[in-house]
């Protein structure tokens, strides 16, 4: 059953694979389908990932700058940030400062610890798609994407603040 | 004060249907306990020592006599019949039941109150003086500005999940009643050289564990600024602050170890992108909240007035009650009027609902139907006629509110402690008790004079107790509750972190402890020094001399 939803809440072919943090370039290429490649192996060994002619996007761990990737987000299709617990809020930020800072206009995707009352605020932040947990009812995530009819502040999804709109 | 339009009522509804199914969800077993504790903490629920406790926020301190009627009615129908107001203008009931805390929630939202991140790892409730705009001596009214942040922090989906608690307070006096040079963030409103309103920012203070005064971040920031810095400096506390300890985890820590300077690089970095962009303030914005705070319609009156004068002559109580709970207006014929909540016999902050609703009756009679509440657990009256006074007095003394003892030893703040919360380490009311039973004399105050005393039943000090001028800390020794002693604090904008005194003390010895303390502040004064002023000059060594010497 396809754990990953986008903003609608519809469910998303998933042809990722996510590469773990600890994989060398050959446990990685060993995988199959499009590659998510943890940001450190994608510094390393950005060439020959390319050369594989495989899909690839990249994933940062809660913590881990947009700056190591800042010179690839052009071309990449997909970025994931990780959760690695549900109260680790950094990602929040980085997602923000991928979309604002850096304009990067691809997939953004919450990997981890994703449970369904986070879902409406990484929908804020910028993120594109949600790689659930096993625990979160498919029609519940539906359900929490749509938990806040407006919001008061300036976000990426809508960068006009409440008082710009009232 | 502010009113909600549709999308703010639009927000709470959403936010109290939210509540209401995530504490469905935790029921029926499909949240688990550490999945629901930061959902339930953002709407304000504790699970405490004896029942939860919900903490409802009182924005900026500012309360309608109607608001202040549901908070009685709520505290009969689901509480005790009580409710307690914190150092954080925050009102909390100790014995809600966690399934009719969303009914709870949907009350307080008929009066446009809510729990919405009164706790948790978010940015909590604003808070300013509580004499915001009727402060003879102000630079601005704060109250517009803490509505801008109140907005701009409500569910910002970016911060809700930072390494530990945020709190924000902003000061538009000279005198700041807000303590904001311990805040996270501290706001001070100020003109630069060509008039222009801004806000001196500093960041860094706290209290806890490890108490520290606020930094300048930035001298001067021009009002229209304020969100998109504050954004900033938030945005870099949530990637950059401590999350393997939660007892370094605040942004003092961070601002500590990184430098202020450099903390100061890494915000202007930020903000380069979102300066000036679509979270900048209009003045339109600006104005649009600021009408919600004008002036009631004051009458034209002289600053005088024969009956209060007599009284003045004749009723020592009313001239004691006058002295210290009354002060000064911007409005000729106009006083603020300090409600002192600080009776012996009843924990300092708390009011039953019979004096609730009294209180609402007499905000109505004499106040524009508005209150505040203080950072001092106290309630404000905010626009009483001088002429009024008489009758107001006379009002508050049959319900135990015309104590005269604001500002004196007996004003005591003070945390609910452990009779009630499950982080304490000790009691604190009943420490507040003794010393005010023992103490309990017009002339023993007032010979003493200005003075503070805080009482913490542990190291989160939600009883400030670091920047007490009497600081008392509860703390655990071996499973016996035990209380140390810190001198010289003061949470102004002269703020400064109390001294220990030395070992620490059983409950039963803290009277006599005080006691000493205030014999050697009174035989080492100079004229009518306050104790601060004399600690400063004189150091702790005298107090710790006499306090500790042996008895012969």
């Amino acid at each position: 059953m396809p754990r990953l939803i986008d903003t609608n809440g519809l469910p998303v072919v998933n042809p990722w694979q996510v590469v773990p943090k600890d994989a060398t370039l050959d446990t990685a290429l060993a995988l199959d389908g499009a590659l998510l490649v943890p940001a450190a192996l994608w510094n390393a060994h950005k060439a020959e990932l390319q050369q594989s002619g495989r899909k690839l996007g990249v994933w940062l761990d809660s913590g881990e700058s947009a700056d190591l990737i800042v010179d690839d987000l052009a071309t990449l299709p997909l970025v994931a940030l990780n959760f690695p617990g549900f109260m680790d809020g950094r990602s929040y930020s980085t997602a923000a400062i991928l979309r604002t800072h850096h304009n990067y206009q691809g997939e953004l995707r919450a990997i981890g610890d994703v449970l369904r009352d986070q879902l409406f605020y990484l929908k804020r932040c910028g993120f594109t798609t949600f790689d659930l947990k096993d625990t979160v009812k498919l029609e519940d995530a539906q359900k929490a994407l749509g938990d806040f009819t407006t919001n008061y502040q300036s976000t990426v999804e809508e960068p006009l603040p409440l008082f710009l709109r009232r | 004060m502010y009113r909600y339009d549709q999308y703010d009522h639009q927000m709470l509804q959403d936010r109290i249907e939210q509540f209401r199914d995530q504490t469905r969800r935790f029921l029926a077993g499909e949240l688990e306990s550490s999945q629901f504790l930061p959902l339930r903490l953002q709407n304000g629920l504790y699970i405490q020592r004896l029942a939860p406790m919900l903490r409802v926020c009182i924005p900026y301190g500012c309360l309608s006599s109607r608001q202040l009627r549901k908070v009685a009615a709520i505290s009969r129908k689901y509480d005790k019949g009580y409710a307690h107001f914190s150092t954080r203008q925050n009102v909390q009931f100790n014995w809600p039941q966690l399934p009719e805390v969303p009914e709870i929630l949907a009350e307080l939202a008929e009066v446009e109150m809510h729990a919405i991140q009164t706790s948790g790892n978010c940015i909590r409730n604003t808070t300013t003086d509580q004499f915001a705009g009727v402060a003879p001596d102000q630079i601005d009214d704060s109250r517009p500005w803490c509505e801008l942040i109140r907005q701009w922090s409500t569910f910002h989906p970016e911060f809700l999940y930072l390494p530990r608690k945020f709190k924000i307070a902003v000061c538009g006096t000279e005198r700041d009643q807000a303590a904001t040079l311990v805040h996270d963030i501290g706001l001070y409103l100020k003109k630069d050289e060509n008039g222009e309103l801004g806000f001196q920012v500093l960041v860094g203070g706290g209290l806890g564990r490890t108490p520290m005064i606020g930094q300048v971040i930035r001298e001067f920031l021009p009002w229209r600024h304020l969100l998109t810095y504050l954004n900033s400096i938030v945005r870099l506390y949530n990637q950059e602050g401590r999350r393997d300890n939660k007892y370094k985890a605040r942004i003092k820590i961070l601002v500590k170890d990184m430098g202020i300077d450099q903390y100061r690089e890494r915000v202007e970095l930020d903000w380069q992108h979102g300066k000036d962009g679509p979270g900048t303030l209009t003045s339109e914005e600006v104005e649009r909240c600021k009408r919600y705070f004008v002036d009631p319609p004051y009458e034209t009156l002289e600053d005088s007035d024969a009956d209060v004068e007599n009284l003045l002559r004749s009723d020592v109580l009313f001239t004691q009650w006058m002295e210290r709970n009354v002060n000064a207006h911007k409005q000729s014929g106009y006083r603020i009027v300090t409600l002192c909540l600080k009776a012996a016999g009843s924990p300092p902050g708390d009011l039953s609902a019979e004096q609730m609703e009294f209180v609402a009756d007499l905000a109505d009679r004499f106040g524009f139907g508005e209150l505040r509440v203080s950072r001092e657990q106290n309630l404000v009256l905010t626009d009483v006629r001088l002429r009024d006074l008489p009758a107001l007095h006379a009002a508050l003394k049959q319900q135990h509110l015309a104590t005269p003892y604001v500002g004196l030893l007996n004003d005591i703040i003070c945390c609910p402690g452990g009779d009630y919360c499950s982080l304490a380490n000790a009691k604190s009311i009943p420490i507040a008790e003794a010393i005010q039973r023992r103490f309990d004399d017009f002339e023993v105050q007032h010979n003493i004079g200005e003075i503070s005393l805080n009482i913490s039943g542990c190291m989160n000090a939600c009883g400030h107790h670091h920047v007490g001028n009497i600081g008392i800390l509860g703390v655990d020794k071996k499973g016996e509750e035990f209380y140390q002693i810190a001198l010289g604090g003061a949470a102004n904008r002269e703020a400064s972190l109390g001294k220990v005194l030395g070992p620490s003390f059983a409950q039963e010895e803290i009277p006599d402890v005080v006691d000493k303390i205030l014999q050697v502040y009174l035989r080492r004064r100079e004229g009518r020094e306050r104790f601060i002023d004399t600690f400063n000059r004189i150091g702790l060594e005298p107090f710790k001399e006499h306090v500790y010497a042996q008895a012969d």
